[in-house]
């Protein structure tokens, strides 16, 4: 394997950054296109009705409206959906959730059409609705997609060994419940997409889409084009995170829908609260866990019952799900498992891919739960994870044996806990919380005096600020696993100047998957970094790659990428053996711009002075690369197999002051502890935990996307609070580079674990600085001060 | 709305350096003035009400979000534009460090985070580490974790220009 690196593992620039800091770049919304109109959406104030009519009489004369589209305008198929068909791309039949759109007026004045739109009458048979995802299943409760029969959108069964046996040899059995709320996305850019009718080319498609392809295939199906014909292009995405991919796509959907009836360019764009009422969210999970251990610390059962809120579609629910069925009992082995996870419909915003993807759940309670033994046991945190953490061979829950790359496991732990002096930080910490919530004893009654207090009547504010540090650990199953066909693509054009075109078959969603590509091919070839320049991505260009989730941009993408180099690679050699009349041991050199023979310094080319002899004998300069994932089984009935071909560890220590009058929990520090491979590029590797962190300290104790009848409460960021630069203390990254035998020299994935361990982590800390364990997500002021949340009644702000 | 009834109105402003005089609805939002009418899409909107700060605009030497701002209130202004602050082809020590320390990722925050950091190394060319996140604090970032920014922005410190 190789161990020496020209550009790999280095800080490398973004090629796509001088744009972005000139404001060059080109985002969705900045793209413009002569006699482009608007369309704009038409929603009810239904939650869950019939609809029974739809009048347009009110609205259909007036002079700002050039037409409108609804549901009769689609000559495809009316409902779409990335595993089930149930999402309609304007509803017709029913409406599910406030989010629902019944149909789009187009015109040229935006700011008229919104306006206009709350014109159009929509007749409706209101149902009975459905919010709490623990009734959906209850006989009496309302189907939402009556064609399915059941509000079950998907059960993932997992048995191994025998739980009743496990539970009869442990000492102590522990049960605890934990939940976790919605959490939006909130990528910066909202969602903005515009439809170029082509004619007889079809129709080309620009927009904030994070998986063209997907977006391809949705659109095809609506409009009833053959694939070719639709030609979907990436625009700068303003950030992703799992959230640009089955809008996006009914919104491509939209626009083609209007495009093609009107003959002109049309753009739809969302406000912020558009983009918070009808995009996709996390999953709230209700989390069941019940353990059997020994005085030991060995963990001899768990068993597992989690159910997932799917909202109104089902969207990637079985994935997500999927998941977390595989990963619930967190990197722990354990001969006796027992779990069920389902997900459910309800009336609530639909949930789907956010980064994490399932993990973030069931990591906050198991980790939760990890802690919680140790306590009891009287033993420290880092003890319990010793005694059943996964070792090289050791069983997951599935059945899959760990053996063919590193399990660093115990590695990420070790360096994380020495780094941050863990235990002995924590067992200080444990001595501090039994007092009380000092208070002030007034000694004559405080208003009949002046309010100037006199000394003894000031709190100490150590007795008010506790300190607290938790860790929590994951293991995480790269790229796609089996939950879906997994290959990846990629086109490499040597000019015969000696620069380079690259275009790879994933899509950059902003975390700087294009840079990582130029470096595999810097490495190879030797061209530098800023002579490759990344084509523009449309799906016309390239072969089908798949969706760019689960972190597999590097796995996979880099796969195919290197792949394509190595195809080069091994043609100029060949070229260059009979070129220069070399001999079998012979060793040709790329780096730096130049081809050279080891050894004999005369047999030397600047790359440009290679490239353009090589054109000139003939050779092709170009290739397309392909790295298909190993195969993996699964079984369903019994949550059997090898779940991934590979996995990456991390572990995540927090360390927080928590004020026990207000409530406030402050991050100071997270050290987080990554093994995710080969690090392929240091600067992004940096800003993905970074970004990461940040994201799972929201998790942990700012976000929660509050509804009102399936209606979100917070629509824009001043209800939804998101971290600003003064709401996280320190982040301090760590990578442990495992070696593996996939992905480009062992380069796996980073950008979801850096978020998972956040919470689990915080929450961990918060118990060692207060003494209290907090269930439910996030711990925010009033989950610190009074274990529940404060909820208005209705829409309106403030709270009871 | 009434805009209909709303009368154009002259104004005269100099933007990015140069003088500029035009016509415009009083109550168009600046934001929009750049990005519609002079074709400025550097200055970005992620949620209309000045909470995100992807719109920021420098105006007057202050950074200010460009979505609360009204056409008629630029009378006499100096403002200055993502497009603005790269002199001659040159780009501004400012760009420069956030390529090179990695702060940029999706790069939509990008340009408003620039100019809030701009406008504070004009009135303080020494900021310290809780400056500077107080100057970005009314700009959200969702990719990076703010940290590469401030590493960024403290590389750019002592830097005057004209
Ligand atoms: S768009 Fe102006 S502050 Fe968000
Ligand atoms: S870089 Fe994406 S929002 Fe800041």
């Amino acid at each position: 394997m190789k161990e020496k690196f020209n550009v790999v593992g280095k800080p490398v620039i973004r090629e796509d950054g001088k744009a972005k800091v000139t404001g060059q770049a080109k985002f969705a919304d900045d793209y413009k296109f002569p006699n482009m109109i608007f369309g704009v959406m038409v929603r009810t104030k239904a939650t869950h009705a019939i609809i029974k009519k739809i009048d347009y009489s009110e609205i259909e004369n007036d002079k700002h409206i050039i037409t409108i589209v609804d549901a009769k305008d689609i000559k495809g198929l009316k409902k779409t959906g990335l595993i089930r068909k149930d999402q309609p791309v304007f509803a017709f039949e029913k409406i599910v959730t406030p989010g629902d759109v019944v149909a789009m007026l187009l015109g040229e004045d935006e700011d008229k059409l919104r306006l206009l739109a709350k014109k159009v009458k929509v007749e409706l048979e209101e149902l009975p609705v459905l919010n709490d995802p623990e009734k959906a299943l209850n006989e009496d409760s309302p189907l939402i997609h009556p064609e399915f029969g059941s509000n079950l959108i998907v059960h993932h069964p997992l048995r191994k060994g025998d739980i009743e046996k496990g539970f009869a040899e442990s000492d102590f059995i522990l049960e605890q419940t934990y939940t976790t709320p919605h959490i939006e996305h909130a990528y910066l850019e909202p969602e903005c997409v515009i439809a170029i009718p082509l004619g007889e080319k079809g129709i080309h498609i620009i927009g904030s889409i994070q998986n063209p392809f997907t977006a391809r295939r949705i659109v095809a199906e609506v409009i009833n084009y053959p694939l070719n014909k639709v030609k979907i292009e990436q625009a700068e995405l303003g950030g992703s995170f799992g959230g640009k991919d089955d809008l996006m796509c009914i919104l491509s959907a939209r626009a083609a829908v209007a495009a093609l009836k009107t003959n002109r360019p049309v753009k739809i764009r969302y406000t912020r609260e558009e983009s918070i009422l009808e995009s996709y969210k996390r999953h709230p999970y209700r989390m069941h866990y019940k353990v059997g251990y020994t005085k030991d610390g060995k963990i001899k059962a768990m068993k597992i019952d989690i159910l997932a809120d799917g909202g109104a579609y089902c969207s990637m629910t079985p994935f997500v799900t999927w998941r977390s069925v595989v990963q619930a009992t967190g990197p722990y082995e354990i001969e006796n498992v027992w779990t069920d996870v389902r997900g459910v419909y309800t009336n609530n915003p639909y949930t789907g891919a956010m980064r994490g993807f399932g993990s973030p759940q069931i990591i906050f309670a198991q980790e939760s739960l990890m802690d919680d033994i140790a306590v009891h046991l009287g033993i420290t945190p880092d003890e319990i994870r010793r005694i059943n953490g996964y070792r090289q061979g050791s069983i997951t829950a599935s059945g899959q044996r760990l053996e063919n790359h590193e399990v660093n496991l115990l590695k990420v732990l070790d360096t994380a806990c020495n780094e941050t002096n863990f235990r002995e930080k924590w067992i200080e910490n444990e001595k501090h919380h039994n007092r009380r919530i000092p208070t002030i004893e007034f000694k004559e009654n405080i208003l009949k005096r002046n309010l100037i207090l006199s000394k003894n009547e000031f709190i100490n504010p150590d007795d008010i600020i506790k300190k607290g540090i938790g860790l929590a650990v994951s293991f995480r199953g790269s790229s796609l696993g089996a939950e879906g066909i997994d290959a990846a693509a990629s086109y490499l054009s040597i000019q015969n100047d000696g620069s380079a075109y690259l275009l790879c078959g994933l899509a950059e969603n902003g975390q700087g998957m294009r840079t990582a590509y130029a470096i595999i091919v810097s490495e190879i070839l030797g061209i530098p970094v800023e002579n490759i320049y990344y084509l523009e991505m449309t799906t016309a260009h390239i072969p089908d790659s798949g969706p760019t989730v689960a972190s597999r941009s590097t796995i996979m993408g880099g796969g195919a990428v290197k792949n394509s180099a190595e195809i080069l690679r091994k043609r100029f050699e060949d070229f260059l053996k009979d070129y220069w009349k070399l001999n079998e041991n012979d060793l040709i050199v790329f780096e730096n711009n130049e081809v050279y023979v080891k050894g004999k310094e005369n047999l030397k080319l600047s790359f440009p002075e290679f490239a353009n002899l090589a054109y000139k004998n003939g050779i092709c300069l170009s290739s397309i690369g392909w790295y298909p994932g190993p195969k993996i089984h699964w079984e369903e009935e019994t949550g059997h197999g090898s779940a991934y071909f590979t996995y990456v560890y991390g572990c995540q220590v927090a360390e927080v002051r928590v004020n026990i009058i207000t409530g406030e929990v402050y991050v100071d520090r997270v050290t987080a502890v990554h093994d995710p491979g080969k690090v392929i590029n240091l600067l992004g590797a940096l800003g993905q935990v970074y970004g990461g962190v940040t994201q799972g300290v929201g998790y942990a104790i700012f976000e929660e996307l509050d509804k009102h009848n399936g209606l979100p409460r917070e629509l824009n960021f001043d209800q939804y609070i998101i971290p600003t630069s003064k709401d996280v203390g320190e982040i301090i990254p760590i990578f442990v580079e495992g070696k593996d035998e996939f992905g480009p020299w062992g380069a796996k994935s980073l950008g979801e674990p850096t978020l998972e361990l956040t919470a689990a982590a915080i929450n961990n800390a918060i118990r060692n600085a207060v003494g209290e364990r907090y269930f439910n997500l996030p711990v925010n002021l009033e989950e610190v001060l009074l274990k529940r949340k404060l909820r208005p009644e209705d829409l309106k702000r403030g709270s009871l | 709305m009434k805009s209909k009834s709303i009368k154009k109105v002259k104004v005269k402003f100099k933007l990015n350096g140069k003088e500029l005089e035009l016509e415009t609805k009083p109550n168009k939002r600046l934001l929009d003035l750049l990005r519609d009418d002079l074709n400025l899409t550097g200055t970005k909107e992620g949620c209309s009400i000045g909470e995100c700060g992807a719109c920021t605009v420098i105006m007057n030497g202050k950074a200010v979000n460009s979505c609360l701002v009204l056409a008629g209130e630029i009378n006499n202004s100096e403002i200055i534009t993502i497009e603005g602050i790269a002199q001659n082809g040159n780009l501004h020590p400012l760009q420069e460090n956030f390529l090179k320390y990695g702060a940029v990722q999706c790069g939509f925050c990008t340009p408003g985070m620039i100019l809030s950091a701009y406008a504070l190394l004009r009135v303080n060319p020494e900021p310290d580490e809780e400056t500077i996140k107080e100057a970005i604090a009314g700009n959200l970032c969702r990719c990076t974790g703010y940290k590469q920014i401030i590493e960024a922005i403290k590389h750019s410190t002592k830097i005057t220009d004209g």
